[in-house]
């Protein structure tokens, strides 16, 4: 009996879930079809905005004269112009800041980030990690006028140091130094114990299970995290806004005095009032991505020929 | 137990410099009154007094967490590599104690080598680097060292020679499970232990390999003392010559229960428990 019992709760179950079964697939296509619409849209929004800058850019920098497609060698090779004026300028010496200090920048944040990021993943136990762990969280969550602002109204108005690339270098190097730590640790984690554990029991001493085991081990990894932090950095616009906004008219090598960049120029092109100084503004946008578009590819091909050495 | 038909590979001498040496025989390794901790107060293993004697191979036995693997980890100071984690007691390799306070735990594991239950070669070195790594590594070392010498001869004490020889610069973890197994030997090897520790060396690999490395472990006792954990009562039984049974009690503290020789354990057990053990009541 209690078997019969049992058979026709089963069934009426069976039953319940049979009329449930039609609103539950519609409700699953619904769902579906708003998260390919909202795909759909994140991805023609990167895809449009890709392809203005490219059309744009692209129309700067291979300028259709007479019908002919032709090369701008101006946009290279010269500096900046007054706007409304006849000459054709160019970006060089936004060019020369954005490579010098982000040079800089590098020189000075990745040895620190990757410091930062072997320590708390290979020694850093207990709370005291915690703690940098968190600090460092924010630090790459801060807003980069903060770095700006911070580095004009302590270092730069106490003459510390001057408006100058150098400035604009250590703004870069704050913003590059989390972003490489929390980056760079997170990929070391993923390095399986069992490899340390296989140096420890060799007799290895821990500085070079970290530095010949775990660090080749996910090196390629190592690298691209340090990669998308310059690259980050080379868009930064706001630390260098407030730490060496230079002239667009004069090339400068001088670190040690003010320099503009790529992006403080698109920033400066951008709201004047000028079509051909859109046109540089646009080019640099282009210029920047194809920029760090290349890095990227470079250090992916390299890194993958190279993980195995014998 | 196995009675190996292959002889013992030959090891092959050339220079007289190098330091494989065929008259290099195991340590023998004793402990006394060992306890191992987690977490600095959770302990894990409590009280084991055991003698291993050289040149042969010792079985750990046990039921899952019974400490066996905790135990074997306290013998070359692998143990304490994990967070709060602690041994105390004594652990005298051919009477010196690793535990005493000049001990250096690098240079102890360069004469206690481990191999691990997950084969793991370094995957970002190709099979040559892997065998020589442990010698490369190590620090302040500053002989000359002949490494194609060690390579062969480390590779040949794995016998895993012929199957790799042409192929010493592909990457350690192209090899298949079995011989992955036998390059993380040949790479405890390179460095000359004097005692070589097996976590539970073939629990990832097939019936074949499994039979492979059994021999190969035979051929060792030459010239090493091994000691082997295993969940396996039969690989226990064929491979080793005295065998240590560990339960753990109520409390999750694993005891060593019996330990003798392994035709005793599996035939006479004077234990109940491990007469329990053996013949499948638990475990």
């Amino acid at each position: 009996m209690a078997q019969s019992t049992l058979s026709l709760d089963r069934q009426a179950l069976l039953n319940a879930e049979k009329s449930r079964y039609s609103a539950r697939q519609v409700a699953n296509q619904f769902v579906a079809g708003l998260l390919l619409a909202l795909t759909v849209i994140s991805v023609l929004l990167l895809v449009s905005i890709v392809l203005v800058v490219a059309t744009q850019g692209l129309s700067t920098i291979f300028p259709t004269v007479d019908g002919h497609i032709t090369f701008n060698t101006d946009y290279f090779t010269k500096t900046g112009v007054p706007g409304g004026s006849t000459e054709r300028g160019g970006v060089l010496n936004g060019i020369v800041g954005t490579l010098e200090m982000l040079l800089l920048g590098a020189v000075i944040a990745v040895p620190i980030g990757l410091g930062t990021a072997i320590y708390l993943s290979e020694y850093g136990t207990g709370r005291l990690a915690n703690v940098v762990r968190f600090i460092i969280d924010l630090l790459a969550g801060l807003p980069s006028v903060l770095v700006g602002l911070f580095i004009l109204l302590t270092l730069i108005n106490s003459h510390i140091i001057n408006n100058s690339g150098l400035a604009g270098a250590l703004g870069l190097a704050i913003i590059i130094i989390p972003i490489v730590a929390s980056s760079v640790e997170s990929i070391l984690q993923l390095v399986p114990n069992e490899l340390r554990e296989a140096g420890y029991a060799l007799g290895m001493p821990q500085w070079r299970v970290v530095l010949q085991i775990v660090i080749p081990t996910v090196l390629p990894g190592v690298i691209t995290g340090v990669i998308l932090a310059l690259a980050r950095a080379a868009g930064e616009t706001a630390p260098l806004l407030l730490t060496t906004a230079g002239s667009q008219l004069f090339l400068n090598f001088d670190l040690t005095k003010p320099m503009t960049a790529l992006t403080l120029q698109i920033y400066e092109y951008a709201t004047s009032p000028y079509d051909e100084q859109h046109g540089l503004a646009w080019a640099n946008a282009l210029l920047l991505i194809s920029i760090i578009a290349m890095i990227s590819a470079a250090v992916r091909y390299i890194t993958r020929r190279e993980q195995y050495d014998s | 137990m196995t009675v190996n038909p292959t002889p013992p590979v030959p090891v092959v001498m050339d220079s007289q410099s190098h330091q494989h040496s065929v008259n290099q025989k195991g340590a023998a390794l004793s402990v006394r009154n060992l306890n191992a901790y987690y977490n600095n107060t959770t302990l894990a293993v409590g009280g084991v007094n055991l003698d291993f004697d050289p040149n042969t191979i010792t079985a750990l036995i046990g039921p899952s967490g019974c400490g066996k693997s905790t135990l074997i980890r306290t013998f070359n100071r692998m143990h304490e590599t994990a967070r709060n984690a602690r041994a105390e007691g004594e652990v005298l390799l051919d009477g010196e104690n690793i535990y005493g306070p000049n001990a250096d735990p690098v240079r102890i594991r360069r004469r206690i080598g481990m191999v691990f239950q997950k084969p793991n070669p370094f995957p970002s070195m190709s099979i040559y680097n892997n065998v020589i790594a442990g010698l490369k590594l190590n620090s302040g070392t500053g002989r000359h060292i002949n490494y194609d010498e060690v390579v062969e001869t480390s590779l040949r004490s794995a016998a895993l020679w012929d199957e790799v020889k042409n192929k010493l610069k592909a990457p350690g973890n192209s090899l298949s499970g079995g011989q992955m197994q036998r390059l993380c030997i040949a790479r405890a090897l390179a460095v000359e232990p004097e005692i070589l520790l097996l976590d539970e060396p073939c629990s990832a690999l097939d019936p074949i390999a499994t039979l492979k490395i059994e021999e190969l472990l035979q051929q060792l006792t030459d010239k090493y003392t091994l000691i082997m954990v295993t969940h396996n009562m039969q690989q226990a039984a064929r491979c080793s010559e005295k065998t240590a049974f560990m339960l753990a009690d109520e409390k999750r503290i694993g005891h060593l229960v019996e330990y003798s020789l392994t035709s005793e354990i599996f035939t006479r057990p004077k234990d109940k428990r491990t007469e329990d053990y053996i013949s499948g009541r638990f475990g």
